[in-house]
């Protein structure tokens, strides 16, 4: 760990959106927004710097205020962390940009709205410390942050549904964290140790340690809606303003879905077994049909948009049973794990991309036309040919038709899933793909058709339409440089390994 | 395979950027959107036919962008590929000009014309495949933007035929997406042309090639529209005729056809699609479909939808020229690739001009059609002649080659089925010839919704003639070399020798 080059960046990733939060709150409505847009802006090219020096540097560390651990606090930006980083930084940027004109366009600019700016820095602070954090505590903190915020920004219209929906948010993401904090507590009792990776080598087999997995693993797939875990989301997301739903749903739930998913690879690779993988598959894949089912079924935008995040989440926990290794086969020759990771990173990269620009999509909707029931979309082709094209974009990569983003995930999970010759996941895929054609394309049939007897458009800013395109556009233009990316993740620890898992609690296997 | 030229690349965006900058215009510019077009189509065609004579010379144009560790994107222009390329860049100029003069004022230009373009550009992409992946994606791409021409009207038939054709398309290209990844897995990638990869795993995985080559055709019969699968097809000719004449000629079901063939003869080769029996199951199902369509146009009176059903029947006939193991049979399979696709778009410009220009959408109506568009029931006169398979025009060599194919391999229940089919076709065809040019019209004077001197807008008669000579010129000069069928047959030739 100490011979890892060391960056200030991973610090000022943190630091800066911190300190321009702080900074805005002692401005007036028009000088916090103008200060948060900033401050959204420069955290975004820092990500960026970040990003390449890892890049052209590997895994970069940094100690903060130069204590070594356990005393200090050291972050660590590897590939994952940084691909998490630079999609944070991609999505919030244009996010941040359709966020200004949309508050100037509510002209309620002296009310709560101005909050979303130091509100959305500290989440964003969350985020990146959350995917820089390197143990189990400061995980918890950073998870603390980023569920706060969350819910402030979520109940920020003030309406009556949001303030239902957030205190519904607020429940679960407060027993998702006490469930994880429950976790760490066993684990340190029992190691007396925080630290990822020197957990990742003492950790021993036993009930403490199995318990501790099942009740971390339990907190963070509440924080993710993870299938039964789930309730809360539609209300919480669809009742949001459309910059909030787009941030919760684009960025936040992601955040535990990467602890979720470096406990697994990094940390408990003694207790999981094949039966542990197979379980959290069979949530993810109910959720894959169930959501996209109740997608199917809703009549308002933002519930469709939001419903369909669940069954998006769901995919992404299909991609742990292909991870986890029968016992006796090494990670070397298991020809799946490539795939599978990159389904995993590729389906987290389109859904952000893609279900945030659907979500602004339905804000500029709820703009023009006053509502959002579906009807709404009537006609939206000859009035509003952008944001047309953008839902049509961003559904076409959720659906995961090539050559979209959401097409590279869904290629790799199904080439994963023949591979490792757990076929029976295949037809969750393929079903979850046709459900979802059936409500983005019945999206898509309202968007051509007559007008009928609706509310007439209003007029809507212009560069609205741009950031939610550009948002949609994006979701395709992250495949081109996908054979880059995989090569540059492929140097991370994590990335390509599998867990072996052994019968009698034997060593880790991360080759 | 490594990149040796950007040709390919600068034949797809020669339709996509025009696609893509019309989308971004204001609906008044009709100039540039106009220019744009013509531009775009032109330029391809000069590019296509430049590759052409490129590829005579021997040159290979091979384009490869790796997409993620052995998924790559690959345009390579092979002879096959080259000939659906002219076919296909050819139409879209010709039915670019017909959609100028059909839409004429109507509303929504832009979008029409952009998605008619990315239409092309998909189909371009079908053609320029180098590898499996690759036409897949172009496939899929294809679905998505035909789906905003079929609807492009936007009346609740439009939108409802839109529904049909998502359900089928969308199901086919699940089914296909399974056998593709299904394909990857078991094989690796495989380059058009590689049967040998196929041909060395047979023996180990019988079982699951035969699964995914059934799912991989199964997705292309969808687009094929062989029976069970063409629900979509009659249905979504509510679809203003441009789009009908390029969906049945060149685009959608083309795509499927063509599919078809890179998939028996490049991907698993026709050696061992024969021995594993897929040929025959092929056969009975392209012959069935071939007699059902037929039958089932006998009893349309809507016209645009006869033309539909005929589609049907006539694109099955490339199903069944690959399904019989030949030279001559494939020969025919390849020839009406583009017999089919130039007599059919003569038919659906034919019935646009007359449901513009009087708004008759039956035949029914027909009496007299002959005195009133010479030029426009000429032209359909003459692809009629062509499909039924008279002599000399372009679809009798079609079916001669089937024919011969079929002796060649003793399978005389496809001559059988050839004729039945033509005497169909004569059955549901030369009633509207015989009312057009021999029944007295019902009504002499009828107004005209298009005025005009001629018998319609010029715009729409030119390529209605243009495409009706070439029918018959395809068939006339059919032994000249560089017609469509000395390619066919050099294609043919070269795929059984090797």
């Amino acid at each position: 760990m100490t011979d890892l080059p060391t960056s200030p960046y991973p610090a000022l990733l943190v630091g800066l959106p911190v300190m321009m939060a702080i900074l805005s709150l002692f401005f007036r409505p028009r000088g916090k927004a103008f200060l948060g847009l900033i401050g959204c802006l420069l955290t975004a090219v820092l990500a960026i710097f970040a990003f390449v020096e890892v890049t052209q540097l590997g895994t970069v560390i940094h100690r903060l205020g130069g204590w070594e651990p356990p005393l200090g606090i050291l972050l660590r930006m590897d590939a994952l962390a940084a691909v998490f980083i630079g999609m944070t930084a991609l999505v919030g940027a244009l996010i941040s940009l359709y966020a200004w004109r949309y508050f100037d366009a509510q002209d309620t600019s002296t009310d709560g709205f101005p909050l979303f700016w130091p509100l959305w820095l500290f989440l964003w602070a969350g985020l990146n410390g959350l995917f820089l954090s390197n143990d189990l505590f400061n995980l918890f903190v950073t998870l603390e942050v980023i569920g706060i915020s969350a819910v402030a920004l979520a109940v920020l219209s003030g309406k009556a549904g949001a303030l239902v929906s957030g205190l519904r948010y607020l429940l679960a993401a407060i027993t998702g964290s006490m469930s994880y904090l429950f976790g760490v507590a066993l684990i340190y009792g029992s190691t007396g140790t925080l630290d990822l990776e020197m957990l990742g080598q003492v950790l021993e087999a036993g009930p403490a340690t199995t318990f501790a997995l099942l009740v971390m693993t339990l907190g963070l797939m509440i924080k993710m809606a993870g299938f039964p875990f789930h309730f809360w989301l539609p209300p919480a997301h669809s009742n949001s303003l459309a910059p909030v739903s787009a941030l919760l749903s684009a960025l936040v739930v992601k955040g535990a879905f990467y602890i979720l998913l470096r406990l697994w690879m990094e940390v408990f690779g003694v207790s999981l077994t094949y039966a542990a993988g197979q379980l959290i598959g069979v949530a993810g894949a109910i959720a894959v049909i169930w959501g996209s089912w109740q997608a199917f079924m809703q009549t308002s935008l933002k519930l469709i948009v939001a419903h369909s995040s669940v069954a998006q989440l769901g995919y992404l926990l299909m991609v742990f049973p292909l991870l986890i290794l029968p016992s006796g086969v090494s990670a070397a020759s298991a020809d799946w794990l490539s795939p599978a990771w990159t389904a995993s990173v590729y389906q987290v990269l389109s859904h952000a991309f893609a279900k945030a620009s659907f979500f602004l999509s339905a804000g500029i909707i709820v703009m023009a036309v006053g509502h959002d029931r579906i009807e709404s979309l009537r006609d939206l082709v000859g009035h509003m040919r952008m944001t047309a094209l953008a839902i049509g974009l961003a559904g076409v990569s959720l659906i995961g038709l090539p050559p979209s983003g959401g097409f590279m995930g869904k290629w790799m999970l199904l080439k994963g899933i023949f591979l490792s010759g757990q076929w029976w996941w295949a037809p969750v895929v393929l079903v979850g793909s046709l459900l979802t054609a059936g409500y983005i394309f019945m999206l898509l049939r309202l968007a051509f058709a007559p007008t009928g007897e609706k509310e007439p458009f209003q007029p809507v800013p212009k560069r609205l339409e741009v950031f939610a395109l550009l948002l949609a556009v994006s979701s395709f233009l992250i495949v081109l440089p996908a054979d880059y990316l995989i090569q540059f993740l492929e140097g991370s620890e994590v990335f390509g390994s599998g867990i072996e898992t052994v019968l009698k609690g034997g060593a880790y296997g991360n080759n | 395979m490594e990149t040796t030229s950007f040709l390919p690349v600068l034949i797809l965006i020669s339709s996509l950027i025009p696609g893509v900058l019309i989308l971004l215009l204001r609906e008044e510019q009709v100039a540039l959107r106009t220019s744009l077009n013509l531009f775009g189509a032109f330029a391809k065609v000069a590019m296509v036919a430049w590759a052409f004579f490129g590829y005579m010379r021997g040159e290979t144009y091979d384009f490869i962008f790796s997409l993620a560790p052995d998924l790559t994107f690959a345009l390579r222009l092979d002879a096959l590929g080259l000939f659906f390329a002219a076919l296909s860049s050819v139409l879209w100029l010709i039915t670019t000009v017909y959609a100028i003069g059909y839409l004429d004022k109507g509303p929504h230009q832009n979008r029409f014309f952009a998605f008619f373009s990315l239409c092309v550009t998909a189909s371009t992409g079908i053609a320029l495949s180098g590898n499996v992946i690759t036409f897949f994606i172009f496939y899929e791409f294809l679905t998505l933007s035909t789906y905003p021409l079929v609807v492009h009207k936007g009346t609740d038939d439009a939108v409802a035929a839109g529904r049909t054709y998502l359900w089928y398309t969308i199901g086919g290209g699940t089914v296909l997406f399974l056998g593709v990844v299904g394909l990857y897995v078991v094989a690796g990638p495989i380059y058009f042309g590689q049967t040998e990869i196929i041909a060395g795993l047979i023996s180990e995985f019988p079982t699951q090639l035969s699964i995914l080559f059934f799912l991989i055709l199964t997705g292309l019969g969808v687009k094929a529209a062989i029976f069970p699968l063409h629900g979509w097809l009659p249905t979504s000719m509510v679809a203003p005729a441009p789009v009908s004449a390029l969906l049945h000629a060149v685009a959608v079901v083309k795509a499927g056809a063509f599919g078809i063939v890179r998939l028996v003869y490049d991907v698993y080769g026709v050696g061992i699609a024969e021995e594993m029996n897929y040929l025959a199951v092929l056969a009975v199902f392209a012959a069935f479909t071939i007699i059902y369509g037929s039958v089932r146009a006998l009893y349309q009176d809507d016209f645009k939808k006869r033309l539909a059903f005929s589609t049907v029947s006539q694109v099955s006939y490339i199903a069944l020229g690959v399904a019989i193991p030949g030279a001559l049979s494939s020969t025919g399979a390849i020839v009406h690739l583009v017999h089919q696709g130039i007599m059919k778009i003569t038919m659906f410009f034919a019935a646009g001009n007359v449901a513009e220009t009087y708004g008759y959408k039956k035949i029914s109506q027909l009496n007299g059609m002959g005195r009133r568009m010479p030029l426009t029931m000429g032209a359909f006169t003459i692809a009629v002649f062509g499909m039924i398979g008279v002599p000399p025009a372009a679809g009798f060599i079609s079916k001669w080659y089937l024919g011969l194919g079929a002796v060649e391999a003793g399978s005389y229940w496809v001559i059988l089925v050839l004729l039945v089919s033509s005497a169909l076709n004569a059955a549901y065809f030369l009633p509207i010839v015989y009312r057009a040019w021999f029944c007295e019209p019902e009504q002499e004077e009828v107004p005209r919704l298009r005025p005009g001197r001629l018998e319609t807008q010029a715009l729409m008669l030119i390529p209605v003639v243009v495409t009706g000579l070439l029918s018959l010129a395809a068939g006339v000069f059919a032994a000249v070399a560089g017609s469509p069928l000395s390619i066919a047959r050099e294609i043919a030739e070269k795929l059984y020798l090797l």
